[in-house]
């Protein structure tokens, strides 16, 4: 079934047009072998970049298109119902550019957005670590003043590790959060690191389940210098940073999930349609349409979701609560719906013929970056008890 | 370079193409249309050679109220104008008459160094637009371009056939269509999305063009459709049990085919 979206502007609509015609193209001849082979796809950032679509929801000053998140979110889902590990390649780099955007000075802006904003840029963001997954208050990557002048701080050698950072090794900056001080999450500050700095190495990818495109692993800071123009707001804010970054990146996830949800639904349908037991097709069996009618009341209510949080957003409205609802959502219903597509599918779902295995692989992992779904609950949960 | 790019806008081939019942017409409307694929390598082509050495690209289409949206996709890419020539007495128009019309659309817009083609649209295929097109305005047609080049006020490309290729020069102006090898059209840029909304997109009537109504249309057509018939589905395919000389009817089958 085509999807039905509500789109703001003529523009909106030639630019979900475009994105589709770009994802069949470009991306899904690819999307298999890519996958099978662990390889991050470099060169279809770049294409992507050209188009405009690494840098939708940024002022059109520094070179993005001062799209609505409702807008950019809706490419991304098209983007990850034909290959989720690219959306959630570009949900990262929007993610990594979020603290300059939003936080960083006039001259900042200028310097550093400007370029990661030219589609010839890939960026990451290095939050977790190793004993620093949910609670990034335990972060221990220290950020030392190399240097004083006027009592200010020229410059900082960071150190210490970072885990489970996609593009790593791929990326040209890498936008880290790092201990400035002792205090828990009041010691958080948030710099830019550019990929090619000295005392940055990384670790060997890590072997996941899935989103095999998606390279992940450690990333190692040995006294890296970093000067104080590229500390991102004010030294101790680096938490306020992450999380208000983390809220609009949960919005990526979930629009890429529903996407792959999306994806899943349609290749169910489709097959349900085509295959036949007992004399007909296995659609017209009522214990498989009710499950294909699941599916689709699952992508609906992800979508309204994740739009209805993302309209919020562009009205300059509170909608933390929303996103983080949305996340928990959308995740959950990409887990179920691609793991009933594998259902439908019976044995041949089971295997790489098609490709709802993999699907579901994606799918599990949604529930788990960019915050649990049980760190969902607790932002939610939170702001429900809050007094 | 003044360049003219003549694009059609053609049902999406992945949707189910038919004809109409009434008048065996081609159905356009009951289906999603699009810029023809074979147009944009033409766009791309004007758009690479304006790029180059300046100018500008006007897209010209003639088409029903959809067909503005062939344009729209031209100047998303990145040419600079478009020209709509819409009128209800065109529909059914044949190859004979399109090129009528285009040819006195091209004429009024002005003098021209360079009108390019896709190498046939993709509904009908005729691909006889072009050189029709040519021989009304008095232009040399260099057909099948797969490589172009343009200096010192003459265009040069390479057509490469069955046997070999061959390398064709002509004064300027010339009509020019090209092949589906001459380039990888480009996807329109967000950017691009935003900016063809300022382009110029002018409409134009039969009368505007001066071409009567008498002369195009179902009734001026040259030839007409008489009837129609769904291809049949595909049938089993040809078994080939290998006794020993398996190879060889396989080899047979190939190059039965020109596939060997
Ligand atoms: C493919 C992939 C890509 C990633 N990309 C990035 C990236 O680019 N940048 C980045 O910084 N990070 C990235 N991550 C890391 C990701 O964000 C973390 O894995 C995630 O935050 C969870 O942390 P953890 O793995 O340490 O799990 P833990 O925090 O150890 O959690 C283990 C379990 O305990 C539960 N739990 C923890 N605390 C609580 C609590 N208070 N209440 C209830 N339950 C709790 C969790 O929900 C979970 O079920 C990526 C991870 C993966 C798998």
């Amino acid at each position: 079934m085509a999807i039905s979206r509500l789109l703001p502007t003529d523009d909106a609509r030639d630019l979900i047009a475009m994105t589709r015609e770009v994802c069949q193209k470009e991306l899904a001849p690819r999307v298999d072998a890519a996958e099978e082979a662990r390889e991050l796809p470099r060169d279809i950032f770049t294409t992507l970049g050209d188009l405009g679509l690494l840098a939708l929801p940024y002022p059109e000053e520094y070179g993005g298109s001062n799209l609505p998140y409702e807008v950019y979110l809706q490419v991304v889902e098209e983007i990850g119902a034909v290959w989720m590990s690219v959306a959630v390649g570009v949900s990262v780099h929007v993610l990594s550019c979020y603290p300059v955007a939003t936080f960083g000075t006039e001259a900042q802006k200028e310097e550093l957005l400007v370029p990661m904003l030219s589609g010839q840029r890939l960026g990451a963001y290095a939050l977790s670590e190793p004993q620093a997954g949910s609670d990034v208050s335990a972060i221990s990557t220290v950020a030392t003043r190399s240097a004083e002048a006027d009592g200010a701080a020229t410059a900082y050698s960071l150190t210490g590790t970072k885990a489970w950072i996609s593009h790593a090794g791929h990326a040209d900056h890498y936008t880290t959060f790092a201990r400035t001080s002792e205090e828990g999450s009041r010691g958080l500050s948030c710099f830019i690191v550019p990929g090619d700095a000295p005392g940055l190495t990384f670790g060997t990818p890590e072997k996941k389940m899935g989103l095999h495109s998606d390279t992940v692993s450690q990333v190692y800071f040995d006294k890296v210098p970093v000067p104080a123009s590229r500390r991102i707001g004010a030294e101790g804010q680096g938490m306020a940073l992450a999380l208000s970054a983390l809220s609009a990146g949960r919005l990526g996830i979930a629009a890429a999930s529903t996407g792959l949800a999306q994806a899943a639904l349609d290749l169910a349908v489709k097959y349900a349609k085509e295959r036949e037991q007992f004399g007909s097709r296995i659609a017209d069996f009522q214990g498989v349409s009710f499950l294909l009618a699941d599916m689709q009341a699952a992508v609906l209510s992800g979508r309204a979701m994740y739009l209805h949080a993302a309209r919020l957003r562009d009205a300059g409205r509170d909608f933390s609560t929303e996103a983080a609802a949305a996340k928990l959502v959308c995740t959950d219903a990409a887990m179920r719906v691609t793991m009933d597509a594998v259902q439908v599918l019976g044995g041949y779902g089971y295997t790489q013929d098609f490709p709802a295995e993999r699907y579901m692989r994606e799918a599990k992992v949604t529930q788990i970056f960019e915050g649990t779904n049980q760190i969902q609950r607790l932002v939610i949960g939170r702001a429900l008890l809050k007094d | 370079m003044n360049i003219v790019v003549c694009v059609k806008h053609v049902p999406d081939a992945q949707g189910d193409r038919t004809f109409r019942e009434s008048d065996n017409t081609t159905d356009r409307a009951n289906v999603d249309g699009l810029l023809s694929e074979l147009d944009e390598y033409a766009v791309e082509t004007a758009l690479q050679l304006v790029e180059a050495d300046g100018g500008e690209v006007t897209v010209v289409t003639m088409g029903p109220d959809q067909a503005s949206d062939a344009i729209k996709k031209a100047l998303q890419m990145g040419a600079d104008k478009g020209v709509h020539i819409c009128d209800d007495a065109l529909h059914g128009s044949d190859a004979v008459a399109t090129s009528l019309v285009l040819a006195k659309a091209i004429e009024k817009l002005g003098p021209v160094d360079l009108v390019v083609t896709g190498m046939a649209s993709t509904d009908g295929t005729m691909g006889v637009v072009p050189a029709m097109l040519a021989e009304r305005l008095g232009l040399p047609q260099v057909t099948f371009a797969s490589e172009i080049s343009v200096a010192d006020g003459a265009v040069t490309i390479r057509r490469d056939g069955d046997a070999g290729s061959q390398t064709i020069r002509s004064g300027l102006p010339a009509l020019v269509s090209v092949t589906d090898q001459i380039n990888e059209p480009r996807y329109p840029s967000f950017k691009g999305i935003m900016a063809a909304k300022k382009k110029p997109v002018e409409s134009w009537t039969l009368a505007d063009v001066g071409v009567g109504p008498d002369e195009v249309g179902l009734g001026a057509a040259w030839t007409t459709v008489s009837s129609f018939a769904a291809r049949p589905p595909r049938g089993a395919g040809t078994i080939v049990s290998d006794d020993g000389t398996g190879a060889d009817q396989l080899v047979a089958f190939l190059s039965e085919r020109k596939f060997v």
